[in-house]
């Protein structure tokens, strides 16, 4: 045990790993630009163009226009209440059956989850604008897309909540006879309704974004009306509808954020 | 009431736990099995109630195959058996009313208890479970707020209510401090006694299993090397005998000694 402490030796680090992850990275990015053809020299000549439209737009926006945009606004509320609605109800009894370890058989959790990664890649925009094709124009194409669009958000999570849950407390009501519904009941809703709730405010602060927009396609709401005075270059209308809409959309971003820190 | 024949268990990923176990318990007896980390206690409690299945031999409760029971039959033996974990396993986000009354699911149509509706009568098979373990002014506290001899004991009221037969305990107390340890098998013992539950605990103090049990096996390496009645056990003489269980000697400083 005395004497000299033996000097101890280990190996160098090997740096070549991580130099080509660099290297890798890098020709990505490099890569994706020129491929995007990103031109900074064509930036700076638009700049100043810009920067013009955004004086006409927000140094004197047309503000007697207001009463006009307070009904698309609320469409467009409505919309993403009714769409997160929806969409959350689906979404429940979807994640229950997703969740592998609800149901084990995977021939009935595998395709369901297929299903919902491919409501999740499918944007909002393009499912609006096909449902306009489908419905015609107006909310409720909108609304259609937005539903399917949080189904799959709010499934997605809640299911990965459902198989995070704490395997004791299942254990525990099969121990004394439960079947799968009382386990439902008993074990797993207390565990995930308080994450199950703020998915739905989450998904609720994404619709009121992606809704916004959706008129853009024809969808209903406040985008559409956007669309009509871009098209007739009203720009001091269009500077107007983009601040009010930010200030909506700020307000019910925080409010729904704030529930959400109180419901974890 | 309990009865292993030639009893088996392998794991999916083929490690056998449990060996050609054969085992009887009476109707009122306390068992305390005692072994090694891994020598198979938590697989023999969880044959009793099917939490797994058995590979081989058959398991008999109250004269019912559980090993080959399925949907209903399962039902109906689990509700009659009571268990209590290491971790409590109480649902934390409910209140202990909840919690307790979760215990009768099995006793009721699955659309009453779903909706939250179980009858006065189960009430008041939950109050009087509480009382047993001297916690129902707890009844309307949400579960995640009680410590966890708390908690241990409304575990105990839930299997309570159950209105079991037979009370399964997987180290009932080795997250629990020396005092509310003895609490906690005091009513253990109280309810052994007074309502005649068969009572199987696997314990890690072979102290603990002299003071409550009425028998003792040990387990090790997934076979039964120790069993004997309370009455049998030669007190002077019983750590010298656990070496069979785990191997080697234990020497009395590494025993709790008397916590009251
Ligand atoms: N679900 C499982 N899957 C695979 N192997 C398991 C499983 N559960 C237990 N085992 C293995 O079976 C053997 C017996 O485990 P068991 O849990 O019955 O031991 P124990 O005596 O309860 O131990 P402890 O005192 O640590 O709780 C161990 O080797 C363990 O690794
Ligand atoms: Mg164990």
């Amino acid at each position: 045990m005395s004497g000299p402490a033996e000097r101890i030796v280990v190996p160098k680090p090997n740096h070549l790993r991580r130099n080509l992850i660099i290297l890798g990275v890098t020709a990505l990015i490099v890569g994706s630009a020129w491929f995007a053809g990103f031109d900074l020299g064509r930036i700076l000549l638009n700049l100043r163009k810009g920067g013009r439209l955004l004086g006409r737009m927000f140094l004197r926006p047309d503000w007697a226009y207001t009463p006009r945009i307070v009904d698309p606004l609320l469409e467009t509320v409505k919309m993403s209440v009714v769409g997160t609605f929806w969409g959350a109800i689906l979404a429940f009894p979807t994640a229950v059956f997703a969740a592998n370890n609800f149901i084990k058989n995977p021939w009935i959790a595998q395709p369901l989850r297929v299903i919902l990664n491919v409501t999740r890649s499918i944007p909002a925009m393009v499912m609006a604008s096909v449902f306009v094709a489908v419905f015609g124009i107006g909310a409720f194409s909108g609304v259609v897309a937005l539903v399917i669009f949080t189904f799959g958000l709010i499934s997605k999570l809640t299911f990965e909540s459902i198989e995070a849950i704490d395997p004791g407390q299942v254990e525990a009501l099969q121990a004394v006879g439960a079947n799968k519904p009382n386990v439902l009941r008993y074990a797993i809703v207390p565990q995930i309704l308080p994450q199950f709730l703020s998915y739905t405010l989450y998904g609720f602060e994404i619709n009121v974004r992606a809704a916004a927009v959706l008129g853009y396609v024809g969808a209903g709401g406040i985008g559409q009306i956007f669309e009509q005075n871009l098209a007739w270059r009203n720009f001091d209308r269009v500077g107007l509808i983009i601040i009010i809409s930010f200030f909506v959309v700020l307000v019910i971003d925080l409010a729904s954020s704030a529930m959400r820190r109180k419901l974890v | 009431m309990i009865q292993f024949t030639n009893v088996s268990k392998t794991y999916p990923n083929g490690v056998q736990a449990l060996k050609g176990v054969n085992l009887s318990i009476d109707k009122g007896e306390f068992v305390a099995i005692l072994g090694l980390s891994g020598a198979g206690k938590s697989t023999l409690l969880r044959l009793i109630n099917q939490l797994i299945d058995t590979t081989e031999g058959e398991v008999t409760v109250n004269g019912v195959a559980v090993n080959r029971a399925t949907g209903k039959t399962l039902r109906n033996v689990r509700r009659q058996i009571g268990m209590i974990f290491q971790g409590f396993n109480i649902v934390k986000r409910m209140s202990v009313l909840s919690n307790v009354l979760s215990g009768r699911v099995a006793y009721n149509p699955t659309w009453r208890t779903v909706l939250g509706l179980f009858p006065e009568e189960d009430k008041q098979i939950a109050y009087r479970a509480l009382k047993r373990v001297d916690i129902l002014e707890k009844v309307h506290t949400r579960a995640s707020e009680l410590s966890g001899g708390q908690q241990q004991r409304v575990a105990i009221a839930r299997a309570l209510a159950q209105e079991p037969l037979v009370m399964l305990a997987d180290e009932p107390v080795a997250s629990l401090d020396p005092v509310t340890t003895i609490q906690v098998m005091n009513y253990l013992k109280k309810i052994n006694r007074e309502d005649g539950i068969t009572t199987v605990a696997n314990l890690h103090h072979v102290d603990l299993a002299l003071k409550y049990a009425t028998r003792v096996v040990g387990i090790r390496a997934g076979t039964i090397v120790y069993d004997k009645q309370m009455k049998d056990i030669d007190k002077d003489n019983f750590l010298h005998e656990m070496e069979q269980v785990y191997g080697r000697r234990i020497h009395s400083d590494e025993v709790l000694g008397d916590e009251e």
